[in-house]
Order: structure tokens, then C-alpha cells, then sequence
């Protein structure tokens, strides 16, 4: 999509600066000319949301990072005391990083959802795609190092019961258990080194997003319609100014909704467990993680053996990155593949249910649900999407970008 | 004979799934849920009854001082959005207390002094430490600075989504909690039954009746009353910045608001020509 910059600084020291670093060019060609689907719908704005997202989480949790005291002693005490009272502006940096990280979770959700939907998986995307598990994936390790921090009850015993997984694993896992524990239980050195790592991640998360983002833009993006770009005068809007106003129109909407947490309900999606310190010999009557983690608790829960829900647990993120060849169909679009959309929305339902249940305490009809609920979460990637590959009867697809944006625009004139 | 029997089999089988209706029912309002309050603090505009908040510090002071620490700085009294005292009188009220100083003399001993109003208010004296609480109670009583936050209930689909929304919106599910539990001792044989507590079984026997504590400003000195005011009085100690917070708020979300119209108008325009 982006060929060598055509970028030519105005000035003279722009000029020479330009002939020894091609920055001025890179960000010229990325953000200014880049070619955009001219048909791109809102979905596309959370590429910009969860840009920004990241950021604001790194900026607050540097800031954060400067008052914290990462000991199983005090750690509690320096948030609840030290930040949440005697820093200047202490309990809005927190607020704004533990509400934060919910939004940026509810916005990758809703970008993934937006690749599933739109077929953005599909070829040329397989790395971009991959890529994107990847930032996924170390995102819910970050968030999960970061509930830690606060050393609050919850924190403890959602520490333990997710360090406790590895060992599952035959022969080595109680000895890997140990290992990763830095003792015989999570304790002070656990949260040393999680807090290590809680700083570290985001950086690592910011460079695959750097890759993430270069993979777009040598592919291009998909757009609602799921046929790629052809003629780029017909078929595409420069990046800026048009997707620059709409993605910032979309960040300060989805600020709005960042500012109601902050401000007003800045502990709806706080556990109330994690206000009390950790004690390792109290563990809360109810052990739940954050809400972006319960669908793959509830899959974790519903199977019997230990090792094997581990193991479906981890399958049910590996299954993501498979979905490219998973998936075969050469429509991208679920605007034309009305089948394939179906089960799209029960997907959406199954995994909004999954996460109810990864709240609740398990019952035996809970568990049931949980279950078949985990089946259909496999079910949608394993056989649903290889078989809709090959039988499903799909809609004729637009030509163009072009023809399809034209054909809609006479009937929106009528109506 | 056999019909006979079968009417019996079945009203009988009716009567059973009545009585377990009966006793699921039963066993639903064995464990209520904390009602809901009217409370100054609540919603967009929501501030703290100054007088409310001293007379729940003097329950505080006269009363949960003797079993439950508040680890919050003394200071915090007389700052904006709290209780309102003026500094003389913080400092008056510090200097009341023993604390123990956290480095030791020249002479190497650890020693006690006044207190200033960048202390934290001392534990109970009566209990040195949880270890010590808990071998009296069973239990110890747990530090009241977050203790309006560490209290949540179970609020059920579709509530709790409910909650969430703005003139719906539900932050002050502690302090009911906390009032409930307060009221909540309804069996007068038996001080440590409440009405509010998970398994009604609660370590703390009942600890406030009416009358236990004059009021200086003339408000009935009611068991209802003094669970209202430290009621309140816990949730500003576990969220002392909530006025600050939701006067920032409401200057973010117009300028949000204000900011978002014009960037859709500027899209508007600058998409117009486009057919998209």
C-alpha cells in the first residue's frame, strides 16, 4: 500500500535533516497519505482507541510506578495510604490506570469482534492478525501481574490460584510452581518479580503494536465490505485528514466514557476483597478474576481435570491465532455470509455468557451451562468455521469498494 | 384405591415442592440484602453532610475507637470535602492521642509523644496488634480506613448493570452495608445474631443502642441515627477525595462533551464530499 514517500520537507533544514533520517517521510507516508477504504464504518476507530489506551496506561503507571513500594509489607499501605490519600492527585493516576486497563480490555474486545465479524483475519492478514493475538495475550498477562500489585486479598488469591496452574504440569510443575513462586507459596518475591514484569510488558506490548501496526499498513486495511482496495483513487480517502477526524472523534467519545469510571463510578469494577490486605491465612469466600479474564476462568472451571483445563484454557487463546486457517471461506465480509453471521452473534453470546459464569459460584447447573458453552467456544473455530469454508451459500460481493459504496447511496437518497 | 393413592402421591409431592418453595423463599429473607439508602454522597452531584460526617465521627471516636483502627491522618479532618474541623481544632484533637513515635530517641528507645496532624490516629490501645484483637474476639475487627470499600453485595442481573449507569449510578453500597449490619442486631437473647451478616453468625456483638451516645447538636440520640451518621463517616474516610473528584468530573465531562460535538462537526465537514 505504501511505496516510497513521494515526502518533500519545506524547508531547508527539513531537507538536509530528510536526506540522513526519513522520519519526516515514514510519518508522512503512515499517517498523512496512507491510503483508507473510503467505506470504513466506526469499528475501525479502536486501532486509534486502544493506541491511545496504551499511553494512558503507561503514562499513569510510570507515575504510579513512582510511589509504589513493591513489598508484601507495604505494598497495600503505599496505594491505599500513600496514593489514594498523600499524593497530590494520587487517587486520580490510580483511578485513571485500574479503570483503564478495564477500558482497554473492553476495547480490544470489541476490536477483535470487529475482525471476526469483518473477516480481517483472512489473506493477506494472517501476521497481522497473529500479531494481534500476541498483543492480546500479553496484555491479559500484564493486566493479571497488575491485579497482583495492589497486594490486596483478591490479589493474593487470584495470584495463587493462576500461579497454582503451572503445577499441572507432570513431573516439573510443583517445581516450576516454586520457581515462579521465588518460595513454597506467593509471597513477597512473587510480587517483586511481578511488579518487574508488569513494568516490562507494556514496552514489549508497545513494540509488537509497532509491528502490529507495520503489517497494516504494508496489507492495508479491511473494510466493511471485505474486498481490498483496487484503484486507490476510487477506492480509498487519505488517512489525514479524513481517518485522522473520525479516530479522534471516536477517542473523545470513548473518553466520555473513560471520564463516567474515573469520576463517578471509579469502584463498580473494583472488587471490594481487594480493599482488604493480603492475608495468606484469609482467602475471600469467593475467588474471581477481573471481568476481562472470566470467560477463560469459566472454560478453566468447567473441565474436571486439572491439567486438561489448563490446557483448554490455554488452547481457547492458541485457537485465535489458528482462526486464518480455520476459516476458508474467500468472502471476508459477514455483511455477505449470512450464515457464517449467525453464529457469529451466538459466538458473541456464548463468550458474554461464559463470563457470567466465571462470576458465579459453581453449582452443578452452572457447570453444565459452563460446559456446553466451552464446546460451542471450540464448536465456532473448530467445526463451525472450517465447515461454513465449504458449504455455506454466501451473497454476491461489490466489485469495488467503489460500487459498493455508490450502490448504497441511491437507496439512502430514496429513503 | 390406586387413583386414591395417586391424588395422595401427588398432593403430597405438590405439598413438598410448596414447602421447598416455601423454605427457598424463606431462607431468601433469612439473608437479606442491606436496603438501600438515602445518602448526601450519592450520585453526579453528591456531597458530604459536614454535620453528618462529625457526628459520625464522634460514634467513631466514643464508640469503634475502643476495638477498630483508622489508619488515615489525623490532617484529613480539616481538609476541604471532609468533616469540616478547623485546624486548631485537629491540632487540639491530635495532641489528644499517644503515638508512638516511628523513629527511636538519641538514647536508642522507642517512645511515645503527642500527636500531630500528620499522624495516622493510633490503634485501639486496647489492642496492640490484629493477633492481640483476635484473641479476644475471636476474630480481629478489621482497620476502618477502607472499610466502607471492602463491604459489597451481591447485586444480581440486571441490577448490576444498572449500576453502573449515569443517574442510576450505585457507589454506595458500603455505607448501607455497614448501616445494615449496625441495625441489623434483631435478636435481643442473642447479641452476635444479625440479620445482615453472611450466616447471621458475626463476631462483633452488638455494638451501639440507642441512647449510648449524646449527641451535641440536638439530633435524636437513635440506634438509627448514630448508624446513618458513621454510616457516612466511613465511606468520606475511604474516599476522601470523592467532592474533589466528582467536582473535576463534571469540568471533564462538559469539556469531553464540548470537545466530541465539534470534532463530529469538523467530521462532518471534512466527509462531506466524500460518499462513504
Amino acid at each position: 500500500m505504501s511505496g516510497p514517500s513521494t515526502y518533500v520537507p519545506k524547508s531547508a533544514i527539513g531537507r538536509w535533516f530528510e536526506a540522513r533520517l526519513p522520519l519526516m517521510g515514514l510519518v508522512h507516508s503512515s499517517f498523512i497519505a496512507y491510503p483508507v477504504p473510503r467505506n470504513l464504518n466506526y469499528m475501525w476507530a479502536f486501532g486509534a482507541i486502544l493506541s491511545f489506551m496504551l499511553v494512558a496506561q503507561i503514562a499513569t503507571g510510570v507515575v504510579l510506578a513512582m510511589h509504589y513500594v513493591p513489598s508484601a509489607n507495604e505494598a497495600f499501605d503505599s496505594i491505599t495510604n500513600d496514593i489514594m490519600r498523600n499524593v497530590n492527585y494520587g487517587w486520580l493516576v490510580r483511578y485513571m490506570h485500574t479503570n483503564g486497563g478495564s477500558l482497554f480490555f473492553l476495547a480490544v474486545y470489541i476490536h477483535m469482534f470487529r475482525g471476526f465479524y469483518y473477516g480481517s483475519f483472512k489473506p493477506p492478514r494472517e501476521v497481522l492478525w497473529i500479531l494481534g493475538v500476541i498483543i492480546y495475550f500479553l496484555m491479559m498477562c500484564t493486566a493479571f501481574m497488575g491485579y497482583v500489585l495492589p497486594w490486596g486479598s483478591m490479589s493474593l488469591a487470584g495470584a495463587t490460584v493462576i500461579t497454582n496452574l503451572v503445577s499441572a504440569i507432570p513431573l516439573v510443575g510443583t517445581a516450576l510452581a516454586h520457581w515462579l513462586w521465588g518460595g513454597y507459596a506467593v509471597g513477597g518475591p512473587t510480587l517483586n518479580r511481578f511488579y518487574s514484569l508488569h513494568y516490562l510488558l507494556p514496552f514489549v506490548i508497545a513494540a509488537f503494536v509497532a509491528l502490529h501496526v507495520w503489517a497494516l499498513h504494508v496489507t492495508g486495511q479491511n473494510n466493511p465490505d471485505g474486498v481490498e482496495v483496487q484503484d486507490v483513487e476510487r477506492d480509498t480517502v487519505a488517512f489525514t485528514p479524513y481517518a485522522t477526524i473520525k479516530d479522534t472523534f471516536a477517542v473523545a467519545v470513548f473518553f466520555i466514557l473513560y471520564a463516567w469510571l474515573i469520576f463517578y463510578i471509579p469502584n463498580y469494577l473494583l472488587d471490594a476483597d481487594n480493599s482488604i490486605k493480603a492475608n495468606p491465612l484469609v482467602t475471600p469466600s469467593h475467588v474471581v478474576p477481573e471481568w476481562y479474564l472470566l470467560p477463560f476462568y469459566a472454560i478453566l472451571r468447567a473441565i474436571p481435570n486439572k491439567l486438561m483445563g489448563v490446557i483448554a484454557l490455554f488452547a481457547a487463546i492458541v485457537v485465535l491465532a489458528l482462526v486464518p486457517w480455520l476459516d476458508r471461506s474467500p468472502v471476508k465480509s459477514a455483511k455477505y455470509r449470512p450464515t457464517y453471521r449467525f453464529f457469529f452473534w451466538v459466538f458473541v453470546v456464548i463468550c458474554v455468557v461464559l463470563g457470567w459464569l466465571g462470576s458465579q459460584v459453581p453449582t452443578e447447573g452452572l457447570t453444565l451451562i459452563a460446559r456446553i458453552c466451552t464446546v460451542g467456544y471450540f464448536g465456532f473455530f473448530l467445526v463451525i468455521m472450517p465447515l461454513l469454508s465449504f458449504i455455506e451459500k454466501t451473497k454476491p460481493i461489490p466489485a469495488s469498494i467503489a460500487d459498493a459504496v455508490l450502490t448504497k447511496k441511491p437507496a439512502a437518497a430514496q429513503a | 384405591m390406586t387413583r386414591f393413592k395417586i391424588a395422595a402421591l401427588a398432593s403430597a409431592a405438590f405439598a413438598l415442592a410448596l414447602a421447598a418453595g416455601f423454605a427457598l423463599a424463606q431462607e431468601e429473607a433469612e439473608q437479606p440484602k442491606p436496603p438501600r439508602q438515602e445518602w448526601s454522597f450519592a450520585g453526579m452531584f453528591g456531597t458530604f453532610d459536614q454535620a453528618q460526617l462529625q457526628r459520625g465521627f464522634q460514634v467513631y471516636k466514643e464508640l469503634c475507637s475502643n476495638c477498630h483502627a483508622l489508619t488515615i491522618p489525623f490532617r484529613t479532618l480539616a481538609e476541604p470535602g471532609g468533616p469540616g474541623y478547623t485546624e486548631d481544632q485537629v491540632k487540639v484533637l491530635a495532641a489528644s492521642y499517644q503515638v508512638t513515635n516511628a523513629e527511636p530517641n538519641d538514647k536508642g528507645e522507642i517512645f511515645k509523644r503527642p500527636g500531630t496532624p500528620a499522624d495516622d490516629f493510633p490503634r485501639p490501645e486496647a489492642y496492640p496488634n490484629d493477633q492481640a484483637a483476635a484473641a479476644a474476639f475471636g476474630k480481629a475487627p478489621p482497620d476502618m480506613d477502607l472499610l466502607a470499600k471492602s463491604l459489597k453485595y451481591e447485586r444480581g442481573f440486571p441490577w448490576f448493570v444498572f449500576d453502573a449507569l449515569p443517574g442510576l449510578e450505585y457507589q454506595e453500597m458500603g455505607a448501607d452495608y455497614i448501616d445494615a449490619i449496625l441495625n441489623g442486631y434483631t435478636k435481643p437473647d442473642d447479641p452476635q445474631w444479625n440479620l445482615y451478616y453472611p450466616g447471621h453468625k458475626i463476631a462483633m456483638p452488638q455494638p451501639i443502642t440507642n441512647g449510648a451516645i449524646a449527641y451535641k447538636d440536638g439530633t435524636p440520640p437513635t440506634l438509627k441515627n448514630y448508624a446513618t451518621d458513621v454510616s457516612a463517616f466511613l465511606a468520606w474516610a475511604a474516599e476522601p477525595n470523592l467532592e474533589e473528584r466528582k467536582k473535576i468530573g463534571l469540568r471533564v465531562l462538559l469539556f469531553l462533551f464540548v470537545l466530541a460535538g465539534l470534532l463530529y462537526f469538523t467530521k462532518k465537514r471534512i466527509w462531506e464530499a466524500v460518499h462513504h
